[in-house]
């Protein structure tokens, strides 16, 4: 055995002992630090396996942005703890039952694998220069495989909407009460002042270099929507009503612009979200451009919550 | 030249390395959150440090080693912000028991 193997043989069992700690955790806030850990470590793993889009989306979703809901989620169920009641035996067995059926599924769809791969990524690579882009995952994002990346940004949406159908019936179209994970305090505002500008340049950046180098909408609709994040947790700016038309609109600007493009598609080229080949690059960079925003603002808001409370005039 | 530069790279990498090594004991062995946080920060400052020191001759030229360093610039910037803010809370929490 080599010594970089051994390494990486060390490495996987790190990540499943992260696993099993985070399954193991008694408490809400240790497995939640767990699984961050376990999300930073993934995207460590990816980049050893040459995958750095899929690294950089598990650094920024996976550490960062699912770590603060599940954060959010542990504040709100500590405030309605004390029912205090041991699920009963049914629900138990019940549980149980699910989960080693998807355990069971799960290990037969990876134990039962074919022999050899069956892989795409050939014929990704013959067709790329077709594409106008570099970046082999962004050319199959947003041409080879365009209508799931188009679904997949109304999916975001559909969450979005899923979030905001928990507000109660008063402070519809009202603020979101942003889980507050720290009271603001001087070293805070100074970091929200700080990193803003230096973030946001990052986050085109990532949008931008996406269309030849890994990177891409959105890797860097979720650094826009962390230095949001930042500035309304420090108070510098308030959380905005969801009822803000300027609000919705930036919300739905990406999907639109891009179902646009793909209609546009009938016109000028010959099917849904084909491009000219002449304009290709500009309208591909065009579709992303937007949806690093509508991504940004959408992550940002599913991250603030439910609107509670009614903006006071 | 290259044989200087390796052994460079090793001995900085290394004693970085021993920092992260030194910072980690710290945190699992002292006994309260100050003395925990001071163990970090030098794994922030020298660990990390010494490891882009020791990097930078690697680096793909001039852009790749300012990049290493604004690296270094930003997890020091965050480490030490990150750091007041769990001190003041362990303070506050400290003086209200």
């Amino acid at each position: 055995m080599t010594p970089p193997f051994i390494l990486e043989i060390a490495f996987v069992i790190l990540i499943l002992a992260i696993a099993v700690g985070t399954l193991v955790a008694r408490a809400a806030f240790t497995a939640v630090l767990l699984f961050m850990i376990y999300g930073l470590l993934i995207a460590i793993a990816w980049v050893r396996l040459s995958a750095v889009d899929v690294a950089l989306t598990e650094a920024a979703i996976g550490g960062g942005l699912t770590g603060m809901l599940l954060l959010g989620a542990v504040a709100r169920l500590r405030e309605s703890e004390g029912s205090g009641e041991e699920p009963g035996l049914p629900t138990l067995l019940a549980a149980g039952t699910l989960c080693v059926l998807v355990s069971a599924a799960l290990g037969t769809l990876v134990l039962s694998r074919p022999e050899v791969a069956p892989s795409l990524a050939p014929m990704v690579m013959d067709n790329l220069a077709q594409s106008a882009l570099g970046n082999p995952v962004a050319a199959v994002l947003f041409v080879f495989r365009a209508f799931d990346t188009l679904l997949e940004k109304v999916v975001l949406l559909l969450a979005l909407i899923g979030v905001w159908s928990l507000a109660p019936d008063r402070a519809w179209g009202g603020v979101p009460g942003l889980r507050l994970y720290a009271e603001p305090s001087s070293i805070l505002v100074f970091l929200a002042q700080l990193l803003p500008p230096i973030g946001i340049m990052i986050g085109i950046y990532m949008f931008w270099t996406g269309a030849s180098y890994p990177g891409g909408a959105f890797q860097g609709g979720t650094v826009l929507a962390a230095m949001w994040l930042l500035v309304m947790i420090a108070r510098l700016q308030p959380v905005p009503a969801i009822s803000l038309r300027r609000i919705r609109l930036l919300l739905v600007v990406g999907p639109v612009i891009f179902v646009a493009i793909g209609l546009l598609g009938f016109v000028v080229a010959d099917a849904f979200l084909a491009y000219p080949a002449d304009y290709a690059k500009p309208l591909i960079i065009t579709a992303e451009a937007t949806l690093t925003l509508s991504i940004g603002v959408t992550l940002g808001l599913l991250v603030a919550g439910p609107p509670d409370r009614i903006p006071q005039p | 030249m290259t044989l200087t530069l390796n052994i460079f790279t090793i001995v900085a990498v290394s004693a970085g390395s021993f920092f992260f090594m030194a910072g980690t004991i710290g945190l699992l062995r002292f006994p309260d959150t100050m003395t925990r946080l001071h163990a970090l920060t030098k794994v922030d400052n020298l660990g990390l440090g010494l490891i882009v020191f020791g990097l930078l001759p690697r680096a793909e030229g001039p852009l790749g080693a300012l990049k290493l360093l604004c690296i270094w610039v930003f997890v020091q910037l965050s480490g030490a912000i990150v750091s007041q803010l769990v001190a003041q809370l362990a303070r506050r929490d400290g003086q209200q028991r």
